[in-house]
């Protein structure tokens, strides 16, 4: 009952919630971040790799590390970050009503919630798409041999309509079963109550390597049947918060492409003679001065948490227990998406 | 001359407490009104100026996304309310059956506390105080998770005579398939059920006239079975039955329900039997033993002074609090969304996400609920007056 009426009255409570702020004039994000000495990143219930709490409430993740790396540029620490664990169904309406500053929490870019939910999406952290996962005694190779089958889904996610797009245009009658929490979610897969799970590839691949008792045991099929362009999120009417984490993601990935790393960050700002470095670490232009920062912006990020390719290998990559391949989220120059414009 | 004031004015002074008392209450009524409509507006104007789009549109458009179970027909292209109609279906669907089997049970339950055995008694006393004494969501967690975890897997169902089959899919019966038998059947049955109330009528008139008792449920129950097998006769006897087939991990035929709605009912059944033997057992010793007594001393028979005499009394005490009851197991079908059984709750959270219109889709949810409890409540106390002492 309890978690039940939370959400509940939680919803109502943040719609109830707007009314009590005034509506936000340019700055005012970027100012009560300051005031407050500290950013309120709304994250994920968990899920390992992208936002996950450790057993000493620390939160690792690709999703936190962004947070982490738009406080250490605008509070000059990385660690003045309070995270927001959000279900998929509280998660915009607590961006809307303020709760939280930003919202990273694996969250798909769309049409319909770019334009008419008052937030604006800043950029694009992971690349991904849905899938399906199946238990490997089924003998299941591709997911058109599901006519029929139960699927286990969270709610509030774009997982439920594209798996129902899916199911209709390929004819397979699929039957969802819709829980209302991630956690639920894995329990219903893993008790057998459905013959397949769906949600982004990614999140399969972190579920299947960290919750199940043997990974083996379970495949994820070849198709992926939609796009899945996952990034953080901001309230909109906020321009300038909303420069700042574009510009932060943007640099975090155009640190990789021209080899600034965590480590050689105090060297390539004392002895690099590369233009496009000097811009980024604020040594010749004063980039930081256009958002609003101090010229070390960039060098603070990039030493709180690294480039994208740092963040990407220790939270998500073939080296940990989440074990995805860079793929599309490869830098264009390696033949993946990731292209940030310039910081110039 | 100020020490002659007419009847008339006096009543509107400040030294009337009826003025006095008027002019609160429209004072509570206006405060009440404008804080409802600021918060309204305020909200309004905020979403307006972060571009929040609201209003309930979004109910003509095609929602776009399957529910799992539903009592009617609905595919992925019908708009947003019919996706809401089913959830609000399958809420009085578990809601309705819930009633009826928490009542039966419970009362069962409450009755046995005055037991002469003593096993007896202690089962129910020991029944109520686990049921009702446990969370309601927890319970429904356990059911859920005996039947996701113990019950054999889809691939393999367990099969009882082969038209019975129980999977983690749930639970697959045969059903009759549908045809003018069966209307004509329940048509029947109608018809049946009306001679037996006229008859029912009768002999009451004539017990209140002469004393003599005649069967009361003997025959109108034969009267209904009568007519109704009369009715399926006519529509030439048929006898054709869905029976459910399994097919890989798929169960043809038949009708199933599935484990979601099993646990949520159970669940229900289980906890609000519990304060509904309460309910009835505190009904059933509010009636003095006087009233036992004086019903032994005319001659009734033990199940006559049970029907006769205790009930109708403990009737006019245990109604109310049913009601509550009643009230309690609809409002509490909403923790299904947590086992995943698409409700009303499940529905509308689906919608609000799809849509982003969370102040319009828990409205939604509140205007459900709130006609759903105030039905129930009309109802029982339409029933509550029939039942209640008529004073001459």
């Amino acid at each position: 009952m309890r978690t039940r009426l939370y959400s509940l009255a939680a919803a109502s409570l943040l719609a109830a919630g707007t009314l009590a702020t005034p509506a936000a004039h340019a700055g005012a994000t970027v100012d009560a971040i300051k005031q407050r000495g500290q950013l309120v990143c709304g994250v994920s219930t968990g899920l390992a790799g992208f936002s996950a709490a450790d057993s000493q409430g620390k939160w690792t993740g690709l999703d936190v590390d962004v947070c982490r790396a738009v406080a250490a540029a605008l509070l000059g620490d990385g660690n003045k970050v309070k995270f927001v664990p959000l279900t998929a169904p509280q998660r915009f309406t607590a961006l809307q009503s303020g709760e939280v500053d930003i919202l990273s929490r694996n969250t798909t870019v769309t049409m319909s919630r770019d334009t008419s939910l008052g937030l604006t999406f800043t950029g694009v952290t992971y690349y991904d798409g849905q899938g399906f996962m199946v238990p490997a005694k089924a003998k299941i190779t591709s997911a058109k041999q599901l006519k029929g089958a139960t699927v286990c889904v969270q709610a509030g996610t774009t997982t439920e309509k594209n798996l129902t797009d899916y199911s209709r245009a390929n004819n397979l009658d699929l039957k969802p079963v819709v829980y209302d929490k991630l956690e639920a979610s894995n329990a219903g897969y893993f008790s057998g109550r459905c013959i397949a799970y769906t949600t982004d590839a990614s999140g399969l691949a972190s579920i299947r390597n960290k919750e199940a008792k043997d990974p083996k045991e379970h495949v994820i099929l070849p198709e992926l049947i939609s796009k899945e362009p996952l990034g953080p999120a901001v309230r909109r009417g906020d321009e300038d918060f909303a420069a700042i984490v574009r510009w932060v993601q943007n640099g975090l990935l155009e640190a990789e492409e021209y080899g600034i790393t965590q480590a050689n960050v105090n060297d390539m700002l004392a002895n690099s003679t590369n233009p496009v470095v000097m811009r980024i670490l604020g040594k010749s232009d004063d980039t930081g001065k256009w958002i609003g920062l101090d010229k070390e912006w960039m060098v603070r990020a990039l030493k709180a948490v690294g480039n994208y390719g740092e963040m990407f290998e220790r939270n998500v990559g073939p080296n940990t227990a989440i074990a995805l391949s860079r793929g599309l989220n490869n830098l264009w120059t390696n033949g993946g998406l990731q292209y940030a414009p310039p910081i110039r | 001359m100020p020490s002659q004031r007419t009847p008339q004015r006096a009543r509107r002074t400040w030294r009337s407490e009826s003025f006095r008392g008027l002019i609160y209450q429209v004072l509570a009524l206006l405060a009440v009104g404008f804080a409802i409509g600021y918060l309204a507006n305020n909200t309004v104007a905020n979403m307006a100026a972060r571009g929040i789009q609201s209003g309930f549109g979004f109910l003509t458009q095609p929602a776009g996304f399957d529910i799992g179970e539903s009592v009617i027909a609905y595919q992925s292209l019908d708009p947003y309310w019919k996706a809401f109609l089913v959830g609000l279906l399958n809420t009085l669907r578990v809601a309705l059956v819930g009633i009826v089997f928490a009542t039966v049970l419970g009362a069962l339950l409450g009755i046995g506390r005055f037991s002469k055995n003593a096993l007896v008694r202690g089962l129910c006393y020991g029944y109520v105080e686990i049921f009702r004494n446990v969370p309601v969501l927890l319970q429904l967690f356990m059911w859920y998770l005996v039947f996701t975890e113990f019950l054999p897997p889809i691939f393999d169902p367990v099969s009882i005579g082969g038209l019975f089959f129980l999977s983690k899919n749930g639970f697959s019966f045969p059903v009759p398939v549908w045809s003018t038998g069966q209307a004509l059947a329940g048509l029947g049955a109608l018809i049946g059920l009306f001679i037996a109330v006229v008859y029912r009528r009768m002999v009451r008139r004539q017990f209140e006239l002469t004393g003599q008792m005649r069967s009361m449920l003997l025959v109108p129950g034969t009267i209904i079975l009568t007519m109704a097998i009369g009715g399926w006769l006519a529509g030439g006897a048929p006898n054709d039955w869905s029976i459910p087939k399994p097919e890989g991990f798929v169960m043809q035929g038949g009708a199933s329900a599935t484990p979601e709605f099993l646990a949520l009912l159970l669940g229900l059944v289980l906890y609000t039997s519990a304060f509904i033997a309460e309910v009835v057992r505190s009904g059933i010793a509010s009636v003095s033993h006087g009233q036992v007594e004086a019903a032994q001393s005319l001659g009734l028979s033990q199940a006559h002074s049970m029907r006769l005499v205790i009930l109708p009394q403990s009737l006019r005490v245990i109604i109310p609090p049913m009601t509550s009851q009643y009230l309690n197991i609809t409002k509490n079908s909403s923790l299904a969304v947590s086992i995943g059984y698409p409700d009303i709750v499940s529905i509308a959270n689906t919608g609000l996400n799809q849509t982003g219109r969370a102040v319009e889709c828990i409205a939604v949810i509140m205007a459900v609920y709130l006609t759903v409890s105030l039905s129930t409540s009309a109802f029982m106390n339409w029933y509550n007056k029939r039942a209640a002492i008529k004073e001459r």
